[in-house]
């Protein structure tokens, strides 16, 4: 396999997620009744146990609550740019609203476009959307302080 | 640590573990899944003296890749008339024990094998290394950005809790060189002959930042199995029964399995869990614990179990590594005595619950003197599972 991995696209579940990304927005489960933020998404308030749900637009800044840096052995599309950072993102929104990402130069830039060791727990980062194959990944930019 | 109700469990050493046995630990062994497993369990009974036809129930983990009629076929067993599987991979092997006895404790079945197969050794067979591109399950949340493997998975969590409570890789090299000293007294321990100093550990290469080799796990080929039968007949076996004072299972509030970070508090892991229901019934706290068998796929997972478990408080699992605490003979609470995951063999931790069963036997390579609270712990970072066995 030489290409990056992808989500599903056609999960009813997650469809929504991925058509904003590809619109360049980042939006969150949001349950009608309780107000509360889900990530990942599912079927079920845990709060409230109704299943009404809506996909908001959230602000994209976060902070860098942890980052790995991996080394190979990698599947083969990742080793061409290891090691990388893979982060852990706080959103703004709700601390527990974390999103697995990476820190890059830009949208459209490759994974290895930031010295992996720069990125640092506590970082200010914004969300952009980076074409991977058919889709947009959400990813991030260091924000100045 | 007594608790006023403890006399109502239904399980409290009703059962004990009065067989064990294994294969040898290998690389690219030619013998299939299948067969170790048979092998394994063939010695298993002929530990204790148990003919095949008396076994009437089978646990297992949901990752043997084969179905528990062919064991039952090839060993030549009777009428089963109870068997379960327990999924979660490394956090299920306490688990399957903790069933068997739940069988054999409410009369479900009277004698029961547990077991592990596994062949991992051959880089073919890394299952992160065969996923479909487009990814369906709880890794399409993960995968995608390259955080590929299990100790990926594992890297962000270490470097969170180093940069929360000041723990360094220092302290995980000190898990790593106690695992590696006791494998060396342990002839049948994969790394038997291969010592480890502090200086190999901190030149280690990178696997995943803040992880370097040495706070990974082995990957084996191999075999084990336990039989477990009520504490009445375990009395007239030929062995020194270890039996099992409690057992659980565990999951905490909206856990995700490895990539456990979308929570409240992701540092504080399924050994809460599960820890909160062995306690709970339990006579004995984990003061009264002499010898521990703690789930060891990463370095990092001894701090987050010896927090889980009570052996120290929040945050101070790291510390608790300091002036050789978890080595033999003199450390305050000598852990994974055979080598552990790390050391010893990655059979999915069942290697682990076997040790356990051996200190309270006193035939351990590293038998801790007085040895007669032995804890054994699944998969931190996975819904996971513990045994408290007792002499």
């Amino acid at each position: 396999m030489s290409e990056f991995l992808l989500p599903v696209d056609d999960d009813p579940l997650t469809q929504p997620f991925w058509e904003a990304c590809a619109r360049g927005e980042l939006r969150m489960q949001r349950f009608t009744a309780s107000g509360r933020y889900c990530w990942p998404p599912r079927p079920m308030d845990p709060v409230s146990r109704t299943l009404e749900y809506e996909w908001v637009p959230v602000s994209g800044l976060g902070t860098v609550w942890s980052v790995a840096i991996p080394h190979p052995p990698l599947l083969p599309a990742y080793t061409d740019f290891a090691p990388y950072n893979v982060v852990v993102v706080q959103l703004d929104e709700d601390p527990a609203l974390r999103m697995v990402g990476n820190v890059v130069a830009a949208a459209d830039a490759p994974l290895d476009s930031v010295d992996p060791h720069s990125v640092e727990i506590g970082q200010r980062v914004r969300a952009v959307f980076s074409p991977v194959g058919d889709m947009f990944l959400p990813r991030w930019v260091p924000v100045d302080a | 640590m007594t608790n006023p109700g403890s006399d109502v469990t239904p399980l409290k050493d009703r059962t004990a573990i009065v067989g064990i046995g294994q294969t040898r630990f290998g690389k690219g062994l030619e013998d299939s899944e299948l067969s170790l497993a048979c092998q394994a369990i063939s010695a298993a009974l002929d530990d204790c003296g148990i003919a095949p036809s008396e076994v009437d129930g089978l646990a297992s983990y949901t990752l043997e890749p084969f179905r528990e009629v062919e064991v039952a076929r090839s060993v030549g067993l009777g009428d089963i008339t109870w068997f379960s599987q327990v999924g979660y991979g490394g956090g299920a092997g306490c688990g399957v024990v903790t069933q068997a006895a739940m069988a054999v404790a409410t009369g479900q079945a009277e004698v029961v094998v547990a077991w592990r197969a596994r062949k991992r050794a051959s880089k073919a067979s890394r299952p992160w290394a065969n996923v479909a591109q487009r990814i369906e399950d709880n890794g399409q949340w993960s995968r995608p950005w390259g955080l590929l493997r299990p100790v990926d998975e594992i890297a962000i969590l270490t470097r969170r809790y180093m940069h929360e409570y000041g723990a360094t890789r220092d302290h995980l090299a000190n898990v790593a060189l106690a695992f590696r000293k006791h494998a060396n007294n342990n002839p049948n321990a994969t790394m038997y002959e291969r010592t480890l100093s502090r200086e190999e550990y901190m030149n280690g290469r990178w696997i995943s930042e803040p992880l370097c080799l040495f706070d990974n796990c082995l990957e084996t080929d191999g075999a084990l199995a336990a039989v477990v039968v009520s504490a009445e007949r375990a009395k007239d076996l030929r062995q020194v029964p270890a039996y099992i004072h409690a057992g659980a299972q565990g999951i905490p509030p909206q856990h995700n399995t490895m990539t456990n970070y979308f929570n409240d508090d992701p540092l504080m892991g399924p050994s809460w869990a599960a820890a909160k229901g062995l306690w709970r019934y339990a006579d004995l706290g984990p003061a009264d614990v002499k010898v521990a068998q703690l789930y060891d796929a990463f370095s990092p997972l001894i701090p987050l179990s010896l927090e889980g478990y009570g052996f120290c408080a929040r945050g101070e699992g790291a510390a608790f590594t300091e002036d050789g605490a978890l080595e033999w003979p003199n450390g305050r609470l000598p852990t994974n005595t055979a080598g552990g995951g790390m050391s010893e063999a990655y059979v999915h931790g069942f290697n682990l619950v076997l040790e356990g069963v051996r200190q309270i036997r006193g035939t351990s390579p590293n038998q801790v003197a007085g040895a007669d609270v032995s804890l054994v712990t699944s998969g931190e970072g996975v819904p996971t599972s513990a045994l408290l066995l007792r002499k």
